[in-house]
């Protein structure tokens, strides 16, 4: 534990995050930004996907969305919803007191239509649903957002907001299958060209309660998720930068994702975890990324 | 009991052929139950035979089948702790 503390101070004392007095919650430097924009750069050139259609959505996105997906079965721990003021002069009168009075003043605070966006991709099902059958080769989106979950941790490789990149893949089951494992490869060797240590390994999404633990076992079972880890906090518990993910027809039956035979699509998807990859450098190479290998600079920032 | 488990799996599994062309040992997952449907089977199978699933016996091989799931419930009925 103390080993995990002190590389978020050590973090803080460089200035890379700034503190915000939340855990999970920091601001980044200009030389943390350089890095993310280093990694978004390297993702671009060496894992570009041609035909892949870029979208960015904000970090939130309809409550529906969230409601439908089915998150709030496996995740409802880590979901976050967007609340706002909506009352009447009476009611701000009423919310000013308690804030004066130190109490309390939530309880004003309705939900609105809005629900923090849990993982980049979750926009993009409803609205490649939204266009009809799916053609036969398959469709490639390039997803990015900052994304929300509700977890609390002194491990700054565990934060509530954080950015993600993502390529997503609708297709049939064998094109589908196909892109998962080919990204396996590719995310292994962009990683390690990065001089980080690598292993892959079989994982579980963190599904709350004891029906998770059947979600988490078939998950595995299945051999639905992997993990590219690379030991940031300790070597013990290596952190999951990348994740490559089949659905198998779990976000198609919900959003009724056809192909154009007509049969649900399969989906996939393939995301880098931007803070943890930086984190990671800056564990490996140092905390001045101006001294890092000739080779890691040059990957990250080509000119 | 496996006619009970039937009468839990037609009102919670939600698979795609009807419970009655199954046979005991048919695997269930190939007849159309997700992982999410097994979280309501699990529920179902506690408050009907008041029993409470251990942790190591959440997984999916224990409701891979009717008997599959007929003899995790007679293990939990009698005490039992392996399966």
């Amino acid at each position: 534990m103390l080993e995990k503390v002190s590389f978020r101070d050590t973090l803080f004392e460089a200035g890379l995050l700034v503190a915000s007095g939340v855990d999970g919650i920091y601001g980044r430097s200009g030389d943390f930004e350089a890095v993310v924009d280093g990694i978004d750069g390297l993702i671009s050139r060496d894992g570009a996907m041609p035909g892949a259609e870029v979208v960015r959505f904000p970090p939130a996105m309809p409550r529906s969305v969230i409601e439908t997906s089915g998150y709030l079965k496996g995740f409802p721990h880590l979901a976050g919803t967007v609340h706002c003021f909506c009352g009447d002069d009476q009611a701000h009168k009423k919310l000013l007191q308690c804030l004066d009075d130190k109490e309390d003043w939530t309880g004003q605070q309705k939900s609105v239509d809005l629900a923090l966006t849990p993982a980049a991709c979750y926009p993009v099902y409803p609205m490649i649903a939204s266009r009809g059958p799916v053609k036969m080769d398959g469709h490639i989106i390039d997803v990015s957002s900052y994304c929300f979950r509700h977890e609390p941790s002194l491990e700054p490789t565990r934060m509530q907001m954080f950015r993600m990149r993502e390529f997503v893949c609708i297709a049939t089951p064998e094109i589908t299958k196909a892109f998962r494992d080919r990204w396996v490869e590719r995310g292994h060797a962009i990683v390690s060209a990065l001089g980080l240590p690598v292993a892959v390994d079989l994982a579980n999404d963190p599904f709350f309660g004891r029906g998770g633990k059947i979600m988490a076992d078939s998950q595995r079972d299945q051999a639905l998720k992997f993990e590219l880890l690379v030991p940031v906090n300790s070597a013990e518990t290596p952190t999951a930068c990348l994740s490559f993910n089949y659905h198998i027809d779990h976000f198609s039956s919900i959003w009724d994702l056809k192909m154009q035979d007509g049969r649900l699509a399969h989906t996939a998807c393939v995301g880098f975890g931007f803070e943890r990859l930086a984190l990671a450098l800056f564990r490996h190479h140092g905390l001045n990324r101006a001294g890092w290998p000739a080779h890691v600079r040059a990957a990250l920032w080509p000119n | 009991m496996e006619d009970r488990i039937r009468e839990i799996l037609s009102r919670c599994a939600r698979l795609s052929v009807p419970v009655e062309a199954l046979n005991d040992e048919d695997n269930l997952y190939d007849a159309g139950l997700s992982s999410l449907a097994t979280v309501n089977v699990m529920l179902a199978i506690e408050e009907v035979f008041s029993v409470e699933f251990l942790d190591h016996l959440l997984t999916r091989r224990s409701f891979e089948s009717i008997s599959s799931l007929a003899a995790v419930i007679a293990s939990l009925k009698s005490g039992a702790l392996t399966f």
